[in-house]
């Protein structure tokens, strides 16, 4: 296992997990491979990896290792 | 009246009465408000993902049909508001960003000099940045040549309901103007708006007055009206201000009752 923190909270990926990973086990949603979700939807979600914004083209290509600091971020009411 | 859709950078606005989400926890309630306002675009922030937001207001706001324009809420620095608007960007599709770069917690006055540079910065980036800031016509202009899209200036500090505490200021920076002026924050009663678009405003934000109202849908309705009346107003073409009366009524043939007394 790795633990990556996300969202300032120590997470278990399984070793080689990507983003894809990382957002599905935080939104609790299925995702295909490009990182869109299986249900057809939107994810309405954004990544940051250690203060770098990673385009969702680049999710599955992106390998977490130990001490990342992902931020998950999507739309709230505001403003 | 047919009001013509306003131009922001290659976006089109169709109502002028821009919404904000915040202020209210019951999402029904807000639903309820935005329909009857409506509005056509609507800010929402962005925030670490919970559980929670699920039922999020983004999946509301794409089955009503209403646009959305993500906010810098929250950042103090230019590095904060650059990375929140290309996290906006990713998540939500859009290039519009309401740049909102606040100098400190108790006044949430924008610092105008971060707020410069960050519309720089999301301009070299490809953003259509629609610019929170002050009422003050030097730096309208200025952000306005960095590339800003729309200036929105403040009527009064957020949330207050103030109204807009100096109209003259307003007033200039829209006559100066060549980008779109929306008034943005202070607003508390709907003559307010209406207020703003007879300066010369092209649009109106309102969050607080609305979502915070006894009555959110009631007052989403009267801002809606007080948008178009201000809107008509400002077409009609108003008197000018004068310093002494001047009667509406005939001087000639009024009668003279003293005279009939001699």
């Amino acid at each position: 296992m790795t633990t990556v923190r996300i969202n300032d909270r120590d997470v278990e990926l399984p070793e080689q997990a990507t983003v894809v990973d990382a957002v599905a086990h935080t939104t609790g949603r299925e995702l295909t491979s490009t990182g869109a979700p299986v249900d057809g939807g939107r994810l309405g979600v954004a990544v940051a990896l250690d203060g770098e914004v990673v385009p969702r083209s680049r999710w599955a290509a992106t390998e977490l290792s130990a001490g990342h600091e992902l931020e998950i971020v999507t739309a709230v009411q505001g403003g | 009246m047919e009001i013509a859709p306003l131009t922001i950078g290659d976006y089109s606005l169709r109502s002028r009465l821009i919404m904000g989400t915040g202020g209210i926890t019951d999402l029904s309630a807000l639903e309820k408000a935005l329909v009857q306002s409506g509005t056509t675009l609507t800010t929402v922030a962005m925030r670490r993902y919970s559980p929670e937001t699920k039922t999020s207001v983004f999946s509301m706001l794409e089955r009503l049909g209403i646009d959305v324009l993500p906010n810098t809420a929250g950042c103090y620095t230019v590095k904060d508001t650059v990375l929140t608007a290309e996290l906006a960007r990713e998540a939500l599709e859009t290039d519009l960003i309401k740049v909102e770069v606040i100098a400190d917690e108790h006044t949430l006055l924008p610092d105008v000099i971060e707020t410069l540079e960050a519309t720089e910065q999301l301009v070299d980036r490809g953003f259509t940045p629609l610019v929170y800031t002050s009422d003050d016509p030097a730096v309208a202009l200025r952000l306005e040549q960095a590339g800003a899209a729309a200036v929105m200036p403040l009527g009064a500090p957020i949330g207050t309901g103030l109204g807009i505490l100096n109209p003259h200021n307003i007033e200039l920076i829209c006559s100066r103007a060549q980008v779109p002026v929306v008034l943005d924050a202070g607003i508390g009663a709907a003559s307010q708006a209406a207020l703003a678009i007879e300066l010369g405003c092209s649009a109106v934000l309102v969050a607080s007055a609305v979502t915070r109202a006894q009555d959110p849908t009631a007052m989403a309705e009267a801002m809606r009206l007080a948008v178009e009346a201000g809107l008509h107003s400002a077409r009609a073409g108003r008197i000018p201000k004068r310093e002494h009366a001047l009667a509406s009524s005939p001087e000639a043939g009024i009668i003279n009752p003293l005279e009939d007394l001699t």
